[in-house]
């Protein structure tokens, strides 16, 4: 049988791909629609059988996010599978297929007055929310999509069809795959169902911002609105360019006396500049993560060393000769920059590059863990614990440095999410990642043909 | 006999043995147990029916040290589990006669309190509320409250997923573990995140968190701190019968008020927190509620009328409200104290987990009752009813034989109900060795084989914790895919599977 063939009799719908067919500029061969998880399976298993590579496509919104797919024979589009399957509004509880919008399911949970309290800039999918592991302003308060998704469905490279988890919000039977999907860009298999825990739409809202003069000034801000005790869902920063304010935004949210309530003491607490709105400010939720085109970079950071990630990206900015917008959800230790999309590639690398070796060294690490390290690095008590253990005979690894052993080995990252073609071949999109052993140990279990979005994902996974 | 996958050649003891002075070396002469009497002292964790000594018992006191003590394991092939504070309910921490039990209860620092950043690096051994207590001061706390959490280790919490009574509105500790530092199966030390929650790459510290302690030892945790919330109502509802309980539950739930806990006491449990610790709750009550209210001041105080009024609404006929921690206390004496006050009631009794969707809640309790009746076995409920997690107490006497056994058929039951209700056999103790049987009627093959990926990559020997949470291994070296027949070591009769 041909391959079409093939294929076609896997899944009714199977069309050779056509130019808006491209992935991350990579074109793909086919494009299979099924139109439910069995179908998804069947022409996963034919895809396996035939020895292609396979990348799932919901609405196609971050669809070049990462590095560029060494190949694509075919793409899964999800949008087929497209249906709410039970909202369970009295246990605010939804499980819904891949393709179902975020904005369709935006409107049918409102309708009981609740949502699925993740606010991406683009909405997309609900397999793209979960595979890219987008958020908003809201992770202050609701975290990612790995926060709240509390069961999956996933065709697996080999066509296997697998869940975890449930429709119940407290459940520790067996490993989370949910979490292991959440992220994981397309590459460990087909996310095809989940089931999320939902949250009551708040009845009111408000906003109280502030510019401030500095990043210090920005960071006081932000740090009195998260260590206070009102609640806020999120509090983001916007610095449209250099030299400019850094605007300040913190969202309340609640009923209508309490947010009334909470929204006059905030602004008294940020003092002088600090003023409300039932409204979002134009910037809100629209900043540099927001930027569809160009180069955007997510940073994500303790979030104390707000000032510090500001000033590496104002450093690597002004040494590479770009002015970019940057701005997020500080409280969270997550902004992004965004870089415009004809600067030019070399200077973007440079300023990805600086950015990076700013963010590995010892200006972002928290101030407690730089105090451990001071403690240790002479001849501190954690010395002398480690220099007690007789090592040499079995083969300890000693610890070449206490400070290091008692800490993560870096405090911040820059993930370049997309970029343009030239960008893309100039930077590592990923940079270092945590444990890449394990990792790719991960992926050539649940992948050993690595044929599920070969090559987009960190450590060339 | 056949053997173990998980052994060498040499005889389970012998082998084990064989490591004494490797281990010596490694712990020092007092980290190192192999006493049988002092063994015996780590044959069970909190799930006391199921026992078995540890071949050897070792107590690291730096995270080198675990790595260098599994690495031993790993070279010599011998199977090796952890232990934290030893509070499980589940099993999971159940020794192998064959194996090591590697105990972190030593590693017990607390590295650092980063306030501005809402962050802490502990060591494993440190004591859930110890976390609490030393972020106080900067007037954050560590959310996740397992009713063990004097005693119970964060090392403990991660490898459970623990939650809590207020996990219905703080989460559970997966939602608060940012970074971990393991050692993977081989004896490799390695950090699994950055304790930003934004690092790049594939999420292993949540797919790491509520694994059992089967993919690797945890030997540092970054968690998440809260700030401590300005205002705390508890309040205590009592109604005439259950259904009213839970009516008011719905109601409470339905009206957008999220509630720090929601708790529920029937009245077999009730009337054994009373022979207990005399908690006075009102008298004749069918049901008790404990709704606790937490958050900015001027919300608390709406939503404690809010509630107040749901409750009496749903025909509640005595309220009572604490407003300081004493008062609290007061309330929460009975609940608290509710799984060991049955001992008052009944000499033995089986502590059950299981969850169902809130709004099957009244179903399922009445099921559970008919199940009692019929067996004539007495079941006390106790549960968290925010989030529908069941903890009903099957009470038998373990003088009468086969009380037990009848005892675990009513307890099975009831997990029944929950799968068939569209719950879970476990909320929050885990699967362990106590449920891996119950995992095949939650999950198909395919949920099984593919969840066991997840183990083949970080433990392709299987020697980390073996033997828990799945009914059967999976043989990582095989041709990935579902497997179609008998290994072929199983079939020709080499090894069991277990």
């Amino acid at each position: 049988m041909t391959l079409p063939g093939v294929l076609s009799s896997a899944c009714a719908e199977v069309r050779e791909a056509g130019p808006d067919d491209l992935v991350a500029g990579v074109a793909a061969r086919f494009v299979a629609r099924p139109a439910d998880v069995a179908e998804a399976a069947a022409v996963m298993r034919a895809a396996a059988d035939e020895g292609l590579t396979a990348l799932p496509r919901g609405t196609g919104t971050r669809l070049a996010w990462g590095s560029p797919p060494a190949s694509c024979d075919l793409v899964i589009d999800t949008r087929g599978l497209n249906r709410v399957l039970e909202h369970a509004a009295g246990d605010l509880v939804v499980r819904v297929q891949a393709g179902v919008g975020l904005d369709q399911l935006a409107a049918t949970l409102a309708a009981a007055g609740q949502r699925l309290a993740l606010d991406p800039p683009w909405p997309g999918t609900i397999g793209g929310l979960l595979a890219t592991g987008v958020a908003g302003p809201l992770r202050l308060r609701y975290g990612t999509p790995r926060d709240l998704v509390i069961g999956i469905t996933v065709v697996r490279a080999d066509g296997t069809v697998a869940s975890s988890g449930g429709k119940v919000v407290k459940n520790v039977a067996g490993y989370d795959l949910g979490k292991l999907f959440a992220g994981s860009y397309g590459t460990l298999g087909l996310i095809a169902e989940a089931a999320f825990r939902l949250h009551p739409l708040p009845a009111a809202t408000a906003f109280v911002t502030l510019d401030a003069a500095d990043p210090d000034a920005a960071q006081a801000a932000v740090a009195a609105a998260a260590d206070s005790p009102l609640a806020p869902s999120a509090a983001e920063i916007n610095c449209p360019a250099r030299g400019e304010p850094v605007r300040v935004g913190v969202l309340l949210e609640g009923d209508a006396d309490g947010v009334a309530e909470r929204c006059a003491r905030l602004t008294r607490l940020l003092g002088d500049g600090a003023s409300a709105s039932p409204t979002a400010p134009a910037w809100w939720g629209r900043g540099a993560a927001a930027e569809p085109d160009g180069t955007v970079i997510r940073i994500g950071f303790w979030a104390e060393a707000l000032p510090a990630v500001l000033a590496a990206v104002a450093a690597a900015a002004s040494d590479a000769g770009l002015d970019p917008l940057v701005g997020g959800s500080a409280a969270a230790g997550v902004i992004h920059a965004a870089v415009p999309g004809d600067a030019p590639a070399a200077a973007v690398a440079r300023f990805v590059d600086r950015l990076r070796a700013a963010l590995g060294g010892p200006a972002v690490a928290p101030a407690a863990a730089a105090e451990l390290a001071g403690a240790v690095s002479g001849p501190g008590r954690l010395v002398s614990a480690a220099a007690a253990s007789p090592s040499a005979a079995v083969g300890v690894p000693a610890a070449t440095s206490p400070a290091s052993a008692d800490v993560p080995p870096s405090w911040a990252s820059a993930v370049v999410l997309h970029a343009p073609p030239e960008v893309r071949a100039a930077v590592d999109m990923w940079g270092p990642v945590p444990s890449p052993g394990l990792m790719r140990a991960v992926k050539a279990q649940f992948d050993p043909g690595h044929r599920m979005a070969p090559g987009r994902f960190a450590g060339g996974i | 006999m056949t053997a173990r996958l998980t052994e060498t050649g040499a005889p389970a003891g012998t082998a084990v043995e064989a490591l004494i002075p490797a281990m010596t070396e490694i712990c020092g002469p007092d980290g190192v147990l192999s006493d049988p009497l002092q063994l015996a002292t780590y044959e069970c964790d909190g799930l006391t029916s199921h026992r078995c000594s540890p071949g050897l018992v070792v107590l690291p006191t730096t995270a080198e040290q675990v790595a260098a003590v599994v690495a031993a394991c790993a070279r010599a092939g011998i199977p090796f589990v952890a232990r934290g504070s030893g509070t499980g309910l589940s099993g999971g921490a159940l020794p192998r006669a064959d194996g090591v039990l590697i105990v972190t209860s030593k590693m017990r620092r607390i590295i650092a309190i980063d306030a501005a950043s809402r962050r802490a690096i502990v060591e494993p051994g440190v004591t859930n509320l110890s976390v609490s207590k030393a972020a106080e001061p900067y007037r954050l706390f560590y959310a996740p409250d397992p009713s063990s959490q004097v005693v119970c280790s964060v090392g403990g919490n991660v490898a459970e997923n623990s939650g809590g009574a207020h996990c219905l509105k703080h989460g559970f500790t997966v939602h608060h573990v940012t970074g971990l530092q393991i050692v993977t199966p081989d004896g490799e030390l390695t950090w699994l995140g950055d304790g930003t929650g934004a690092a790049p790459g594939y999420d292993l510290v949540g797919a790491f968190t509520g694994s059992e302690g089967t993919l690797g030892i945890v030997t540092k945790i970054i968690v998440k701190l809260t700030r401590i919330p300005e205002a705390v109502t508890t309040l205590l509802a009592a109604f005439r019968t259950m259904g009213a309980g839970g009516a008011a539950v719905s109601a409470i739930i339905g009206s957008g008020i999220l509630p720090g806990a929601i708790e529920m006491m029937d009245a077999l449990a009730i009337e054994a927190a009373e022979a207990a610790v005399a908690c006075r709750y009102p008298e004749g009550a069918g049901a008790v509620l404990i709704v606790e209210l937490d958050g900015p001041a001027g919300d608390v105080e709406r939503e404690t009328a809010a509630v107040r009024a749901i409750c009496e609404r749903e025909g509640a006929y005595e309220i009572r409200a604490a407003h300081d921690a004493a008062e609290r206390a007061a309330i929460w004496t009975g609940r608290k104290s509710a799984f060991a006050a049955v001992g008052r009631i009944s000499p033995a009794y089986i502590v059950q987990d299981g969850v169902v969707p809130r709004t099957a809640l009244g179903e399922v309790l009445d099921r559970i009752a008919e199940l009692s009746a019929a067996s004539g076995i007495r079941v006390a409920n106790v549960f968290h009813a925010g989030d529908g997690n069941l903890h009903p107490l099957v009470l038998f006497d373990d003088a009468k034989p086969g009380a037990e056994e009848a005892a675990e058929v009513v307890s099975g039951q009831i997990l029944d109900l929950c799968i068939e209700h569209g719950g879970s056999i476990t909320g929050e103790h885990g699967v362990g060795m106590d449920k891996s049987r119950y995992m095949p009627k939650m999950f198909g093959p395919g949920d099984l084989d593919t969840m066991q990926l997840l183990r083949c990559a970080f433990d392709p020997a299987g020697l980390c914790n073996p033997g828990k949470i799945f009914p059967t291994p999976r043989l990582c070296g095989e041709v990935p895919g579902v497997r179609r027949e008998a290994h072929p070591l199983v079939a020709s009769g080499q090894v069991d599977q277990f």
